[in-house]
């Protein structure tokens, strides 16, 4: 199991994601913001998940839409928002308004000795959003139960 | 967390490895029941469901409630494992993107070279 990721629920309304990578700051950060580079990433084969749109306009104001496609659901799922900040290479805020309650999620890139520290931030406007958040991720909505699913099963290879 | 989620998934097998238990856990899948609805579907004694649900519980698979003297049964984990669970599936999630940018990183720093 990989253990370079942490996530952390750092308070009521916050989520914390980091990694460190093996590249310059310019380059992480250049493949968080073009459509052909994310597109190689963003959507794990492992989780059944495929883009079948990817829409970037990485520019402060500026907006986004990704699309994706899932092995257990018919209907594509649609992510979009709003970038509020995009400040190369160190740091790029979006806005998630694929649903009510989105979080603001903020990225920042620092880099020391040619690596580079990445930390996503989820800021929900309430406790009660993340909490339903939770809530919805666990009990049912898209195909989040087949994803536990593959995860426990993941998880129980390999604990074998 | 490994050893925690190890022990959970023993207990979560265990509880499913009975078809009475997974039974259960199907009804629950359409409708709350209380442990003696669960008991007459079943053709089970009170003392026979009572015992089912509590491996169920304590695999986290049902949550009961008790209102009056009537215990109510329902799919799901407890809050805080609920969080746990949640937490570590975006765990994976991000793992699995950052596995896949380490690889794209490392491509756009290969061509760089190559290029420079």
């Amino acid at each position: 199991m990989d253990s370079r990721t942490t996530v952390e629920r750092t308070s009521d309304r916050e989520l914390v994601a980091t990694r460190t990578f093996d590249g310059p700051a310019r380059l992480v950060f250049e493949a968080w913001t073009k459509p052909e580079l994310i597109m190689r990433w963003w959507a794990p084969k492992s989780f059944g998940i495929s883009f079948l749109s990817c829409e970037i306009d990485a520019h402060t104001g500026g907006s986004y839409r990704f699309v994706f496609g899932h092995a257990a659901s018919e209907q594509p799922m649609a992510f979009f928002g709003r970038y509020v900040e995009v400040t190369p290479p160190s740091r790029l805020v979006w806005t998630n308004e694929e649903e009510e309650d989105g979080a603001l999620t903020t990225v920042t890139f620092q880099e020391k000795d040619g690596k580079t520290l990445v930390v996503v931030h989820d800021l929900y406007p309430s406790k009660e959003a993340l909490d339903g958040a939770i809530a919805s991720g666990s009990t049912g909505g898209w195909p989040e139960q087949f994803e536990q699913l593959d995860g426990l099963l993941a998880t129980r290879g390999a604990s074998v | 967390m490994v050893q925690y989620n190890t022990a959970r998934l023993d207990a979560s097998f265990a509880a499913l490895s009975d078809a009475t238990r997974r039974g259960v856990l199907e009804q629950l899948g359409r409708a709350d029941a209380s442990i003696t609805d669960l008991a007459d579907k079943f053709h089970m004694t009170l003392t026979g469901m009572k015992k089912h649900i509590g491996v169920l519980e304590q695999a986290g698979l049902v949550t009961t409630q008790k209102v009056g003297r009537v215990r109510t049964c329902r799919l799901g984990l407890r809050p805080l494992e609920e969080e746990a669970a949640w937490i570590e599936q975006r765990r994976q999630l991000w793992a699995a993107r950052f596995d896949a940018l380490d690889q794209v990183v490392d491509d756009m720093k290969r061509r760089e070279k190559s290029d420079g």
